[in-house]
This record gives structure tokens, sequence and C-alpha cells, in this order.
């Protein structure tokens, strides 16, 4: 049931050097590939009267702004909005790429979901923090930024630095999980139960169930991803709390 | 291992080359799909919206602009209804004192045409009754002179008087 990673050792300078999970890298190109061709090709032929895809990229765009209407108002949140959109379409991507089937060649777990990685999804969810802070900074200048830490009192610093780590967490390691358990379960399904021809017919059944539901975790959590990107950047840029 | 699997996935190590590969990644997804779908879609969208915000203005315009011609229709429509009403009641009146100037005339014609015509058969009777007379006297005369030439029987006298008068009566004629 458990397979191993294919890991690679980049040997860099002075003895160090820089894994990579050579599953990640190939997932994370084709989620990303999905992504541009999927965006590029719903945009080849614009026109005033949306036709076709161009309805739906459309849509996800009104979709995001909708998120981020409902944090900030549209002068400031009008920047984040590429953001929003890459963000939501990439992490959906990524989440659905798991559900259909994984691919197991040498013993090694080659097709996966890439967010059921907690390195990717952490490099996403202190990417999202990192900007927060970047735009607070850029758009309310260093002394304000800083005197945030002490607002309302200035005893609140200690739960603010944490509720930044807690943040950063949070958002990485719930979208992990979730997708990773999905996996997980599905794995368990197709692999474990799954033995014989009547393992087999017992395992079709809990397995639709499960891949239906991983589809709506998997929407659920790009939209609670973006929406909690938007929260966030919201919370630091805003000027009135 | 299998324990180790549900704690952290990969199973142990940080794996700084994903970290490092994801976010150059998701750098250059953001900058190609900023570029070449994002931009785009976003400039037409706005294109939209302004077409939309542009057509709405103009038509709340057009609306102002066919109010007040209506107005302006409506208010002239109103001065030419007025207009024709007193163009209707000065010619009534001209022709009511045309009707009586020319009725006042053709009276007085007739009164004047009455009189002329009065005159002139009271003279044109005088003048009748002056050639009667004198006709009648001549005629006098002439018969009796015949009486007096000849002799007459009752008869003859009758029958001469008829031929006489008719005769002469005719000639005068």
């Amino acid at each position: 049931m458990h397979h191993e990673a294919p890991l690679y050792d980049l040997p860099l300078f002075g003895g160090l050097t820089m894994t990579f999970n050579l599953a990640n890298v190939l997932m994370i190109t084709i989620a990303s590939v999905i992504v541009f061709l999927l965006a590029v090709i719903s945009t080849r032929t614009l026109a005033l009267r949306p036709a076709g895809m161009q309805n739906f990229i459309e849509w996800v765009m009104d979709f995001v702004k909708g998120i981020i209407k409902s944090n900030m108002d549209w002068k400031t949140g009008g920047r984040f909005h590429v953001l929003g959109i890459t963000l939501i379409m990439y992490i959906f991507v990524s989440n659905m790429l798991g559900l259909p089937f994984s691919i197991v060649y040498d013993n090694h777990l080659w097709w996966k979901s890439p967010t059921a990685d907690p390195a990717v999804t952490m490099t996403l969810a202190v990417m999202v923090v990192a900007l927060t802070h970047y735009y607070a900074v850029r758009m309310k200048g260093i002394s304000e930024y800083g005197k945030d830490f002490f607002r309302p009192m200035w005893f609140m610093l200690p739960l603010k630095l944490i509720e930044e780590f807690a943040n950063t967490l949070t958002l990485g390691l719930r979208l992990y999980g979730n997708i990773y358990a999905g996996e997980i379960l599905l794995s368990l399904l197709s692999a474990s139960l799954a033995v014989g021809v009547g393992g087999h017919l017992a395992a079709i059944l809990p397995t639709l169930a499960w891949q239906g539901f991983s589809l709506f975790v998997g929407s659920i959590q790009a939209f609670i991803f973006t929406m909690l990107t938007m929260v966030y950047i919201s919370h630091k840029v805003s000027h009135d709390h | 291992m299998t324990t180790n699997s549900f704690v952290l996935g990969a199973g142990g190590g940080l794996n700084t080359g994903d970290i490092f590969f994801q976010l150059i990644m998701f750098i250059i997804l953001l900058a190609l799909l900023k570029k070449f779908a994002w931009a785009p879609l976003m400039g037409i969208m706005q294109e939209r919206a302004d077409l939309i915000s542009s057509e709405i203005d103009a038509a709340e315009k057009s609306r102002t602009e066919a109010n007040q011609l209506l107005e302006q229709t409506r208010a002239e429509a109103k001065s030419a209804r007025l207009e024709a009403q007193n163009t209707i009641e000065n010619a009534k009146k001209l022709a009511e004192e045309q009707k009586a100037d020319i009725l006042a005339a053709a009276r007085a014609e007739s009164e004047r045409l009455k009189e002329m015509a009065k005159l002139e058969i009271a003279q044109e009777r005088d003048k009748a009754m002056s050639t009667l007379r004198e006709q009648v006297a001549s005629l006098s005369v002439m018969i009796a002179s015949k009486v007096i030439e000849k002799d007459l029987s009752e008869a003859d006298q009758e029958k001469m008087i008829n031929d006489y008068l008719i005769k002469e009566a005719g000639e005068e004629r």
C-alpha cells in the first residue's frame, strides 16, 4: 500500500544537497501546464459577447472577485485578483489530479496530487503569508505595519506573533491533510480492499462515493485556501481594526 | 515505515528542492497567466463594463431627450390648437360681419331696384296712358270723319269700326 517517493539529491556547493521529490516535480509541472492551457485556451477567442469557455473563465473571475469583495473593497483588493484566480485554479486542478488514478512505477508513487505533499502546500501557505506582510508594509508603511503588532494592546504582541505562525501552519496543513487523507483512503480502497473478485465488487461503491466526496473536498479546499488568503491579506492591509 | 507515511507523507526529510520548485513554478505560472490569460480577459471584461455603462448613459440621455421632445411637441400642439381655434373664431366673426354686410347691401340693392322698378312702371304706365290717350283721340277723330263721310248701316258700322280699329291698331303697333 505504501510506496516510496522518488527522491533525487541535487548536490549544491559546499557539500549541501537539495532534495527533490521527482513525483512532486512532475505533478507540479503537470498541474501548472494544465492550468496554463485551460486559461490560455479559454481566453484565445475573447469577445464582448462571451461564448463557450470564455463564460467559464469569466465565471471563475467573478467568483474570485466575489471572494475578494467579501473581504475588502475592490479598490484595495483589485490587485490581488490575479493571485486569487491563479491560486484557486492551481489548487483545484492539483486536488483533482490525484482523484481518478495514481501511478506507481517500480514501487515509486509518481502520479498523485501535488497538494498531497506538505512541502508543496506549506510553500504556498508561506508564500501567501509572506505576501500579506509584503503588501502590509508596502501599502501602510513600515511603522504602521509594526504598530499593528501592538494593537489593540501592547501585551497582545505574543499572541500576534503566534497568530502569524498559526495562520501559516493551518493554511498549509489544512489543504495537505484533506487531500492527503483523501488519497490515502482511495489507495486503501483500491489496493487493500480490492483483492479478489469479491473485494473488487465490494470496493466499487465506497470508492465511487469517496471519489465524489473528494471532488467536493478538493473544490471546497481550493475555495477555502483562496478565501483565507484574501482574509489574511485584508486583515493585514486594511486600516480599520 | 507505514506509520511514518501517515505522519509526513513522503516519510522523513525536508524536500527543499520541492519547496524551491513549487515556488518557482507558481511564480512562473502567475506571470505567464497574467500576461497571456488574465490581462486580456480583464481587458475585455473592463471593455464590456465600459460599454454597458456608456450604453446606459446613452439610453438615459436619449430618454431625457425624448421627454424633452415630447414636452415640446405637446406645447406646440397646444399652441397650434389655440391658434387654430382663434383663427376659426376670427373667421366666424368675419363671416358674420360679412354676412350682415352682404345682407344689408343686398337688402338696400333690392330696395333700390324695387323703387326703380316701381318708378319705371309708373313712368311706363304714364307713357302708355298718354300714348293711348293720343291714339284714342286720333282714332276717334278718324272714325268720326269716316262715319261722317259714309252713311252706314249698323252692321257696316260695326264692321268698319272693327276693320279700322284692328287695322289702325295693327299699323300703330
